[in-house]
């Protein structure tokens, strides 16, 4: 098993996800309850998107508490691959292993749409050159409001943490933020669900370059081992 | 003793709840009616004395759990017996 996917109460976008990367990919991946250790040779962990406990308090305030999330820490600070989707990346907020919070969307509606987003020029893994331009990606949340004190979003920009960008924003995001990493690079989080988007009766596979992109240690490695065995 | 925490978005932090409010309390004609915030309140029972120490505990509770300092503001109150 290479990626672990987080399950918690209410996780629901847990098998989209493992589905997206063992079927889709080609990466052994299994599901991981919270109250578990995290599997050691772990590679790279996905924190799914759904409504963990509940969104009671906040979205993600109450799984960031969970058994799991310490070995999540330890592995981020070690240098372990996390990317958060939608609820994921609610819970990395909470958790302080990305900056920010995410807030009410300002139209106060659940936005369930295909929405366009701009990919930004990140670092040598997410950028227009291997993700494309512009990619369509399903959304479904109603708290996808980033929110990040000023200091703090001129910090995010100018270090290129942003990694995709709302064209029309649909919940009132600040700088029309969609996705962003951490400073260090192995921390990865956005509202946008690319495992919704990897099978060709989706509305589009441009969940495809994404999870790629996220996984290129992981796929180049077993591109090296197929090649030399 | 029972304590009472009242989490609030920040003042500095957008609250699209509290405008939908707004416009809403507006709509009803009270057009004197401003600044309209919503937050949450969570009551608890606890053991123990007001001490500077439960007060303390009080605080770690808050700050992370019961709201989140990167968007919210809380302050409590404690009711003997």
């Amino acid at each position: 098993m290479k990626v672990a996917i987080l399950q918690f109460p209410g996780s629901n976008c847990d098998w989209d996800a493992e589905h997206a990367v063992q079927d889709i990919l080609g990466i052994p991946a299994a599901r991981v309850w919270h109250k578990s250790p995290l599997p050691s040779g772990t590679e790279a962990v996905i924190v799914p998107g759904g409504f963990s406990f509940g969104d009671y308090l906040r979205c993600g305030a109450i799984a960031r508490f969970s058994p799991i999330m310490d070995d999540l820490k330890s592995f981020a600070d070690q240098g372990g691959q996390v990317l958060g989707i939608c609820n994921g990346f609610q819970i990395l907020c909470e958790s302080g292993l990305l900056p920010g919070a995410l807030i009410r969307n300002d139209c106060i509606e659940f936005r369930c749409i295909n929405q366009r987003v701009k990919v930004e020029s990140s670092n040598d893994r997410f950028n227009p050159e291997k993700c494309g331009e512009q990619l369509s990606l399903p959304i479904a949340h109603g708290e996808g409001n980033y929110r990040l004190k000023e200091d703090a979003l001129e910090k995010l920009e100018s270090n290129g943490q942003v990694l995709l960008r709302y064209i029309g924003n649909p919940n009132g995001s600040i700088n029309d933020i969609a996705g962003i990493r951490n400073e260090v690079g192995n921390v990865y989080g956005m509202m946008p669900h690319p495992e919704r988007a990897v099978e060709p009766y989706h509305p589009s596979r441009d969940g495809l370059p994404i999870l790629k992109a996220f996984l290129e240690p992981i796929l180049t490695r077993s591109s090296v081992e197929i090649s030399a065995s | 003793m029972k304590v009472s925490v009242f989490v609030s978005p920040k003042t500095t932090v957008l609250d699209p709840q509290g405008a939908a409010v707004e416009q809403a309390i507006k709509s009803l004609g009270h057009l004197s009616v401003g600044g309209v915030r919503v937050g949450k309140t969570v009551t608890f029972e606890m053991e123990g004395e007001d001490t500077p120490e439960t007060r303390a505990q009080i605080d770690r509770l808050c700050d992370g759990l019961l709201s989140n300092p990167v968007i919210e503001d809380y302050r409590f109150e404690i009711e003997a017996g």
